[in-house]
């Protein structure tokens, strides 16, 4: 009986490591990639000093902030200060539990999938607004303010357009809405909702061009100003980890997850995981893109777009889908 | 079976500490975030209970937006808790009064007699596992046979809003504002002019 469980407890553990250990080196690869794109829009040469094509800078820089010194601000409010980066790593990295990369390969085939993503990226504001106000200092104060409210605003819209999907399909579970795909990706029925769910999930990533949280020309560094040495290579950890698992969930919603493009014979032979991947990289791929183009937006410009564009877009194209669904008899069961 | 019973006790001791520390802690920031903890703590014994529709809504309305606008709202306040709490003593008896109410209700909740009550005959509280998907449960009783009572709730949801944004929106006169439409439609023609300069004479 006692055997059982630890047997369990130790296959879950290998599960976790299993996702866990990949998504941070593929963090490590992402932050390489990003600076190696930004580059080459920018016609620079991006790092390429440390290993070949520069390709273990992110391990250099790693090591370099880890050995710095910790300073933990006298006026902060100590035990805040420090829980901050650690519930945005761990966020970030609890939303894996439930993707799946292929079929059966799972850790929790929970039946809420979707909104267990949801809650945990919802969530993802607690480390920024603590961080901003266990600092005591006034840019990460407004940065968190910031992000406080833009991140609040982005996830209706969000959730509108996961609403869409859930019409679409009659079931939370992910690996059923990747299934639900089979005939044809939502990105084409669906495609105004796969645009408004990118944008949105710039905005709760708070990347460029929606970075106002740590807008550098105004705020210093935004929420992590204070921040140093291990903590803040969690917050960016975090960052980039929330990044990966946000362009997951766009490939499950719209892109087909672990599906290929079309189910003959070149390309069904070659395994889910990879398709899940390449899609997973070519979102990320927009996600640099946009950051490399775009300047950034004002914040009431970005208030605007999120409660007087998407919100009413969203919740018509919510009554359209079901009006559709239901006059043509289409409604999964 | 222990495991269950282990994190049965985890989640709930948690939970009940936690609310102690919402009333008890002297930062109002730290209330609220013990606050977020119990929630949290809650949507755990819903999972428990096999009810992970529920927790998950309870995550996602409560602590990823009614507790985020809390905090927002408590972080910007600058009470003076030391004289809030001087008045301690004059609201005791009013406090304790519902407390012992709310004590005496569960407690008849408790102790009467199931078998006579009016839901008896309804499902017990129990998960009914690999059946129907409880979001699925939950959709076809709230749409079907409470569906003028989920239409009143969302009624007087769509009142109060109305009243807090008629009570706040004020037109204070002499504020600047955004327009939009008037921003996008600048174009060159308006915002730049071109001027020939001649040599070594300037504007």
């Amino acid at each position: 009986m006692t055997y059982d469980i630890i047997i369990t407890g130790l296959i879950i553990v290998a599960q976790i490591f299993a996702v866990v250990v990949p998504v941070l080196i593929s963090v490590a690869f992402l932050v390489y990639a990003e600076r190696k794109v930004l580059a080459l829009i920018q016609l620079r040469r991006g790092p390429n000093i440390v290993g070949p094509f520069g390709i273990l800078q992110s391990f250099a820089d790693a090591l370099k902030l880890i050995t710095k010194e910790n300073i933990i601000p006298s006026g902060s409010n100590k035990i805040v200060f420090i829980l901050a980066p650690i519930i945005t790593m761990v966020l970030s990295l609890a939303g894996w539990a439930v993707i799946p990369f292929a079929p059966g390969w799972v850790v929790s085939d929970i039946n809420v999938g979707i909104m267990y993503l949801f809650a945990v990226s919802s969530l993802g504001v607690y480390g920024v607004i603590m961080a901003g106000w266990a600092s005591n200092s006034q840019y990460p104060f407004l940065g968190a303010l910031r992000s406080a409210a833009q991140m609040v605003s982005y996830e209706v819209s969000i959730g509108f357009v996961i609403i869409t999907v859930l019409l679409c399909v009659g079931s939370l579970n992910l690996s059923k809405i990747v299934l639900a795909q089979q005939t044809v990706w939502f990105a084409i029925p669906l495609l105004p909702m796969f645009i408004i769910f990118f944008i949105s999930a710039l905005a709760e990533t708070n990347r460029l061009p929606f970075d106002l949280p740590e807008d550098e020309s105004t705020l210093v560094a935004g929420f992590f100003t204070e921040y140093s040495s291990a903590s803040f290579v969690l917050f960016f950890l975090g960052e980039y980890a929330s990044m990966i698992l946000m362009s997951s969930m766009t490939v499950i919603l719209f892109l087909g997850g672990w599906l290929p493009p079309f189910d003959v014979y070149p390309f069904n032979v070659v395994p889910g995981v990879i398709w899940f991947t390449v899609k997973v990289i070519f979102i990320l791929f927009l996600f640099i893109w946009v950051r490399g183009t775009f300047p950034r937006y004002r914040y009431d410009q970005l208030m605007r777009l999120g409660w007087k564009v998407f919100l009413p877009f969203s919740l018509f194209w919510v009554v359209a889908t079901s009006g559709f669904l239901v006059y043509f008899e289409m409604l999964p069961n | 079976m222990v495991l269950y019973s282990l994190t049965f006790y985890l989640f709930s001791s948690v939970a009940v500490l936690s609310a102690l520390m919402v009333i008890s802690a002297k930062n109002p920031v730290h209330s609220v975030l013990f606050l977020i903890l119990s929630f949290v703590n809650a949507s755990g014994l819903f999972v428990l209970l096999g009810a992970e529709f529920l927790a998950m809504i309870l995550v996602v309305v409560y602590v990823g937006a009614v507790a985020v606008l809390f905090l927002f709202v408590v972080m910007m306040l600058d009470i003076n808790f030391v004289k809030l709490r001087e008045g301690f003593l004059q609201y005791l008896p009013f406090g304790a009064l519902l407390g012992i109410v709310l004590v005496i209700e569960l407690g008849i909740l408790f102790l009467t007699d199931r078998s006579s009550n009016i839901y008896n005959n309804q499902t017990p509280l129990q998960p009914i596992i690999n059946e129907v998907e409880n979001t699925k449960m939950i959709g076809q009783i709230l749409y079907t046979e409470y569906f003028y009572l989920f239409q009143i709730c969302g009624i007087i949801l769509l009142v109060a809003m109305i009243g807090s944004i008629t009570l706040t929106l004020r037109d204070k006169g002499g504020v600047k504002r955004q327009n939009i439409n008037s921003q996008n439609t600048v174009d060159a023609s308006i915002a730049i002019e071109k001027k020939k300069v001649k040599l070594g004479e300037g504007i």
